[in-house]
């Protein structure tokens, strides 16, 4: 579908990018009309352009990934920039050095770029007050996944046309998610309507204060929205016992076949990953005619690519103004 | 403020332009054209469709986004930032030649650019440049294949080709 782009003048201006809540629509919007000039140099003989020519990029990465961490380091690389991978497991940090001592060494090394994700919000706030390198939030806590609703934004965008007047569910443990938080921030701004959907137990309790609906039926919503993301039940972040049983919380909000027969038939089905199959989503839905999961995988490169892009570039100016 | 061209003109020179790399054209090689975003590629359309005019089977046409390739991205001047735009080829361009357009050659900086770009696509038989306005100040050893006018503008001036796609007017002037 065609894309609206914008025309008119814009200047990127920020070195990091920390979160969703703090974009206006315009700065969003012109990320993702970048990721529009990235989508195909994947596509094509040499996958590989140079404009991070002699960078160097850390993936810095307190916590377990290998989906944003990969699709960071493939970005990365697809933009000529050199890419080291530090991980906790195999790090100092495992020896007790403190997050600012770890950045700082890493910056004595001349990296361009930090691509951090860490258990506490805010952590990448932080770190980007501390260091003169570009800070890129690849998660932090249950803050923000600004990558993520990014993304997810782009891959509506592109396949609908625009976000403005859509009705999209987010549904499942809203609570621990940053995605859901980053997906409501970028999807809120360019116009859509978000309802977060779950048992009230995986509903974050202060939710009057975002801008978003609430439901606890997933039957209630199904009908009526253009867009579904399914979270995954992250059973690492679930304490105490929010749902009786797996196949108690199935039920009420999984996405299933039967489910699906009630949705618009032009609904995408979305799911951040790895999805858990048969709990939040049936296999049947999950490589059914609807879902756009392995797009969201494909377009995260895309929109990865333009964020380092965009950093960098506010970098250059910064440091060309002195 | 100086018209250089005016819109007849301008339709004049594509003429010729188009006449010429017909002329030399090879009876058994392909041949694509591209335009530089984002006159390059109204300039490129309008050969495009002249060309298409006198070669049986049509000329493909594409639009070649060059900010990627550029050898200012980390040295930025002015309050102009670069916008990275979509790349539109819709062919392969594997042992065609290429006809490159742009509006304006100046520093050969942007050519340079385009021919990076390109090959990263595919290894085309051979590239060519044509160009509506030829202008001194070359930095690069680039030279045009199929210049349209060659402009007396003295360093620092600015040559500008407006076309009615993209300004609303149609003429080529210098300030």
């Amino acid at each position: 579908m065609a894309v609206k782009t914008r025309t008119r003048e814009f200047k990127w201006e920020r070195k990091h990018l920390l979160g969703l809540r703090e974009l206006g629509a315009d700065e969003i919007t012109y990320i993702l009309d970048t990721a529009a000039g990235f989508e195909q140099i994947s596509r094509r003989a040499v996958k590989k352009a140079p404009p991070l020519r002699g960078k160097l990029v850390v993936n810095l990465f307190f916590e377990e990934s290998t989906r944003t961490r990969n699709s960071f380091a493939l970005a990365a690389s697809r933009l000529s920039a050199d890419v080291i991978e530090f991980t906790k497991k195999d790090s100092s940090v495992s020896k007790g050095e403190t997050l600012l001592d770890t950045a700082r060494n890493l910056e004595a090394m001349g990296i361009d770029i930090v691509v951090i994700r860490h258990g506490a919000g805010g952590a990448p706030t932080l770190l980007s007050k501390y260091i003169n390198a570009c800070v890129v939030n690849a998660g932090d806590g249950y803050c923000e996944h600004p990558t993520q609703g990014l993304l997810d934004a782009y891959t509506i965008r592109k396949l609908k046309g625009s976000l403005e007047g859509l009705k999209i569910a987010i549904v499942g443990d809203i609570s621990h998610s940053r995605v859901a938080r980053s997906d409501m921030w970028a999807m809120t701004k360019l116009g859509a309507e978000v309802t977060f959907v779950g048992p009230p137990t995986l509903i974050p309790p202060k939710v009057d204060q975002l801008p978003v609906k609430v439901s606890y039926s997933l039957d209630e919503v199904i009908e009526k929205v253009d867009v579904i993301n399914m979270l995954r039940i992250q059973f690492e972040r679930l304490g105490g016992n929010p749902f009786p049983s797996v196949r108690e919380y199935s039920h009420y909000f999984g996405l299933t076949v039967d489910r699906m027969k009630r949705a618009k038939s032009d609904i995408l089905v979305m799911h951040p990953g790895p999805i858990n199959r048969g709990l939040e989503m049936e296999s049947e839905v999950a490589d059914g005619r609807n879902s756009v999961i392995l797009q969201q995988v494909t377009n995260g490169v895309a929109v990865r690519m333009a964020v380092l892009f965009l950093v960098n570039q506010a970098a250059a100016e910064a440091a060309g103004q002195v | 403020m100086k018209i250089l061209l005016n819109a007849k003109q301008i339709d004049g020179i594509l003429d010729k332009l188009a006449g010429r790399i017909v002329a030399d054209r090879p009876d058994n090689i392909k041949i694509a054209v591209i335009g530089i975003r984002s006159r390059g590629e109204i300039l490129a359309q309008r050969l495009a469709g002249r060309l298409s005019k006198k070669i049986k089977g049509g000329v493909p046409c594409g639009t070649l986004d060059i900010t990627l390739y550029r050898d200012d991205l980390n040295s930025p001047k002015g309050n102009t930032q670069p916008k990275v735009r979509t790349t539109e080829i819709g062919f392969d361009i594997d042992d065609k030649i290429i006809i490159l357009v742009d509006d304006v050659l100046h520093t050969g900086r942007s050519a340079r650019a385009a021919m990076d770009a390109l090959i990263d696509l595919g290894r085309p038989k051979a590239i060519r440049l044509a160009v509506l306005v030829d202008r001194a100040g070359r930095e690069f050893p680039i030279q045009a294949d199929y210049a349209g006018y060659r402009a007396n503008a003295k360093p620092g001036k600015l040559v500008q080709v407006l076309l009615k796609e993209s300004d609303g007017k149609e003429q080529v002037v210098v300030e």
